[in-house]
């Protein structure tokens, strides 16, 4: 008899979330992490962190660079790192320790440690104070997640100066010259925080654009905005050696066949990341991961092992703490029998430089790809009335809706708060909306949201204000 | 919408009764209420659907007031009957419904009931419509207004069934629901929820059960048969081509087949007048009128509205009734009396591409003509094989007072005067 009805191994967004919903549900359910700590690398490494960070960096710039505009002057502006250090952690702490609560609260039982497979209703725990013990369960749902792609080869890991987001999230004092291999996401991110902070920063980008999967006016636009703040872009440019060189690391990339030679203090390597599963014990079961390290399961998250799920990002799909909440959500409700579901048009991707990007739906290029007959509204912040009180007018919003239907197929913002303003746009998307929707719904005035209203009207080449 | 007359039966409430929408209507059923009892509803506001064997209808508030809900959903109401209550002493909800647009007489007002805007009766399973208690999204409420669609006529495609702009449009045009492009970069696709392979049972509704009833009906009743012919369209076309810029300009509507046709018809049902009429218990009903009913296609499915005296109108006419009627089946605005009667009917199948197909009667007619698919074939005249644009005719009868004899000369008939129009003109 199964003690559980079911085990998520990983407690990050996908497994916690996914755990909370089955105690709702009235399930027996554990989840087994081995970091010490619940939330994943989204909590302790991730998101959270970065955002700390990143917010932290932003009111230095700002004091520093933006604040005499509003006529604030400052007699010294200073920064101390470990301080900032501490205030992150501080903030990782108390919210992974809220997981827990919100554990106890829902009946999930909290098993720490590293979870390996005995056989499909067993798992075997190597606890944190050295004990192993078994649990069974009717149902397994692996949420172990992902870790960032190291470049072994070239620019291995050593955990100080060539370095993961990991590692760049605790820096102990500011690099003088930061080399960012991989103009993503997490590049732009960590780069911008230790850019704000001082650090000259080059990015090296094997494409020719920077956030590739964005829509390509996006990609411009933010590249545009990032050089104007001073960091440095290498595009098209291939990453060949990554190592020390006495005290400082010497980065060897290729650019049109020629070879580029960069000295600097530290590199982050910010690649991309990759599915998670070593020591889970996966043969035991008879699973195989694919050759992308990813496990591949049926709509209803099923592996090829009928009682063990998986979910976030171990399965395809956008590697977003969002997408991985929503489908451990979904797992839990399928395997309580209930229909579990996930919408992954409208699943929203944001990036937390300044100004922010963020997205829903397909971008211009995949519409075109796609031979959609579709129309367009873009209108920029810098003619929006709240944009200019903020001091903060930089971007656009474009707004791509199908030329019949008028249906919202994709919204792309750059521009402030944009990780905020895409909600209604994913909401619209949610249900439907047509661009006139979004045009004839009242947005409060004056906001930063009225950019996106007059940027649906636009589709229909009718803006007010613009 | 249908405005019900009033009458006070005190001077706080007024009540909602079963309209009069047609001569041939007796009673209808309550399909849906859109509010409850005890809901504070504004004067127009949509307060009932009623479905009558003919049609759906509308019943709006002539009054604002809080309503009482009489008779419920499901319920037979008789002409005439009341089905709810308006307590006009109710005062809006804060914030909620506005006062009455127009000040209310102060007399008990005698309001001539106008004229009721119905929804055809469709042959095709009802769509999924928006719970009416889901408001409607700003472009649908916009659309639906301007162009007098009723949102419960159109089908939903998004989040729970919801209206969007996009099935409004697709509503207009009479086509079917517009498949939005999925907007999703490629991904895994786990959108399909537990139990994939689910299945959907919904109460068929008074209209599609009278139809089915009717269409059982007209094959247990009626010895049907078909009789099949084939027409060379080469004159018709060739007219056509000749006339149709000047027939466009003088009478603003194009020049199609169904004139030719519906001229061709009449003339052949003079000539076979058992076509024309029906059975009515032991007698034959002899009809030395021509009401053609033209089989429309509309988002809601086939509807049949009648030509009235068809002998007596002229190509263009004709035309133009086929054009307006066509019109108003697409945007479900033909009303009862438009639908009814009929002495012989007419149907196209040709525009969805169909060659050749046996069309059921539409009783209590006798005989249906069924058009088809023009193509290029083939045939041989005069010994040789030459191409011509041929379409194959059918004519399903009631055995019980057609002959064999009379229905293949009467289809042989439409055969002569379509492919040599000049007849229709000399009369032979």
């Amino acid at each position: 008899m199964a003690a559980y009805d079911v085990i998520f191994v990983g407690g990050g967004p996908a497994g916690y979330t996914g755990a909370i919903r089955a105690g709702q549900l009235g399930l027996n359910v554990a989840c087994v992490e081995f970091r010490g700590s619940l939330g994943g690398t989204c909590l302790n490494v991730g998101c959270i962190p970065s955002k700390a960070l990143l917010q932290s960096s932003e009111f230095f710039h700002h004091a520093q660079h933006k604040s005499a505009e509003h006529g604030i002057k400052y007699q010294k502006v200073e920064f101390d790192v470990a301080q900032m250090m501490k205030r992150k952690d501080g903030i990782v702490s108390s919210l992974t320790k809220g997981i827990e609560g919100l554990f106890k609260k829902n009946k999930v039982t909290y098993i720490k440690g590293k979870g390996t497979f005995v056989n499909a209703n067993t798992i075997k725990v190597a606890t944190m104070d050295g004990s192993v013990e078994e649990h069974t369960a009717k149902s397994f749902v692996i949420s172990t997640g992902s870790t960032p792609i190291e470049l072994k080869a070239i620019a291995p890991f050593d955990g100080k100066d060539i370095v993961s987001s990991t590692e760049a999230l605790c820096f102990e004092k500011v690099p003088e010259h930061l080399v960012v291999i991989g103009a993503g996401v997490i590049g732009l991110e960590m780069g911008s925080v230790w850019l704000r902070l001082g650090s000259k920063v080059t990015v090296i980008e094997a494409l020719d654009r920077v956030l590739p999967p964005m829509d390509a006016a996006v990609s411009a636009e933010m590249k545009k905005i990032l050089e104007k703040q001073g960091m440095e872009f290498m595009l098209s440019t291939k990453l060949t050696k990554a190592e020390k060189s006495g005290k400082k690391v010497k980065v060897t990339a290729e650019r049109d066949g020629k070879p580029v030679t960069i000295d600097c203090d530290k590199v982050l390597v910010a690649v991309g990341r990759r599915a998670y599963t070593d020591g889970l014990g996966l043969e035991a079961v008879g699973l195989a991961p694919r050759k992308d390290g990813k496990l591949d399961v049926n709509h209803h998250y099923q592996t090829a092992v009928a009682n063990i799920f998986a979910v976030g990002d171990v399965i395809d799909g956008p590697m977003l703490a969002h997408k991985a909440d929503e489908e451990g959500v979904a797992v839990a409700e399928i395997i309580a029998g209930k229909p579990g579901h996930v919408n992954y048009e409208a699943i929203p991707n944001v990036v937390y430089t300044w100004p922010e990007v963020a997205s829903v739906g397909m971008n211009e290029e995949e519409a075109k790809a796609k031979g959609l007959n579709y129309k367009t509204g873009k209108v920029p912040f810098m003619a929006n009335g709240r944009a200019r009180a903020f001091g903060e007018t930089d971007g656009f919003v474009k707004i791509i809706a199908d030329a019949k239907t008028d249906r919202i197929i994709g919204a792309h913002i750059i521009g402030p708060n944009a990780s905020e303003l895409i909600a209604e746009l994913v909401i619209g998307v949610e249900f439907s909306a047509s661009a006139e929707d979004i045009g004839r719904s009242s947005h409060a005035h004056p906001t930063l949201a009225e950019v996106m209203k007059e940027a649906a009207l636009a589709v229909d080449k009718r803006s007010l204000n613009f | 919408m249908f405005k019900v007359s009033r009458e006070v039966i005190d001077t706080m409430a007024v009540d909602v009764k079963m309209p009069n929408v047609g001569e041939s209507v007796q009673e209808g059923v309550i399909h849906k209420w859109r509010f409850k009892s005890g809901d504070f509803v504004n004067r127009d506001d949509v307060l009932v659907e009623l479905e009558t064997d003919k049609a759906t209808v509308e019943v709006v508030a002539e009054s604002s007031g809080a309503i009482e809900i009489i008779k419920k959903q499901g319920e037979t109401v008789a002409i005439g009957e009341v089905m709810a209550r308006i307590d006009t002493s109710a005062t809006a909800p804060a914030g909620g419904a506005k006062p009455a647009a127009a000040p209310a007489p102060s007399a008990v007002p005698i309001t001539p009931p106008a004229p009721p805007t119905v929804t055809a009766a469709p042959p095709a399973p009802p769509p999924v419509t928006q719970a009416s208690s889901m408001p409607l999204s700003p472009a649908v409420r916009r659309m639906t207004e301007e162009h007098g669609i009723s949102p419960g006529s159109v089908h939903g495609t998004g989040k729970d069934g919801r209206i969007t702009k996009g099935d409004v449009i697709a509503h207009m045009e009479g086509g079917a629901p517009a498949t939005a492009p999925s907007p999703a970069p490629a991904m895994m696709r786990a959108s399909v929820p537990a139990g994939v392979r689910t299945e959907r049972r919904e109460q068929m509704s008074l209209l599609r059960r009278r139809i089915a009833e009717r269409l059982v009906h007209a094959q247990e009743t009626a010895a049907i048969l078909t009789t099949f012919n084939e027409i060379d369209m080469s004159n018709v076309m060739k007219i056509r081509n000749d006339y149709k810029d000047k027939f466009k300009e003088k009478y603003g509507v194009g020049l199609g087949f169904m004139s030719f046709f519906i001229k061709a018809a009449v003339e052949a049902l003079k000539t076979y007048p058992a076509v024309n009429g029906w059975i009515d218990g032991n007698d034959i009903v002899y009809h030395d009128f021509y009401d053609i009913g033209v089989a429309v296609s509309s988002n809601r499915g086939l509807v049949v509205p009648v030509i009235k005296d068809a002998d007596h109108l002229s190509m263009a006419e004709l035309e133009m009734a086929v054009g307006d009627y066509g019109k108003r089946a697409r945007d479900g605005k033909l009303s009862v009396d438009e639908m009814t009667g009929g002495t012989f009917t007419v149907s196209n199948g040709g525009v969805f591409g169909s060659l050749m197909s046996t069309p059921i009667l539409n009783p209590p007619q006798s005989a249906i003509l069924g058009m088809h698919k023009i193509q290029e074939r083939p045939v041989v005249v005069n010994g040789e094989i030459v191409i011509r644009p041929m379409m194959y005719v059918a004519l399903s009868y009631d055995h019980r007072i057609i002959d064999g004899k009379e229905s293949v000369s009467f289809l042989v008939k439409i055969k002569e005067l379509v492919e040599d129009p000049t007849r229709l003109l000399v009369g032979v």
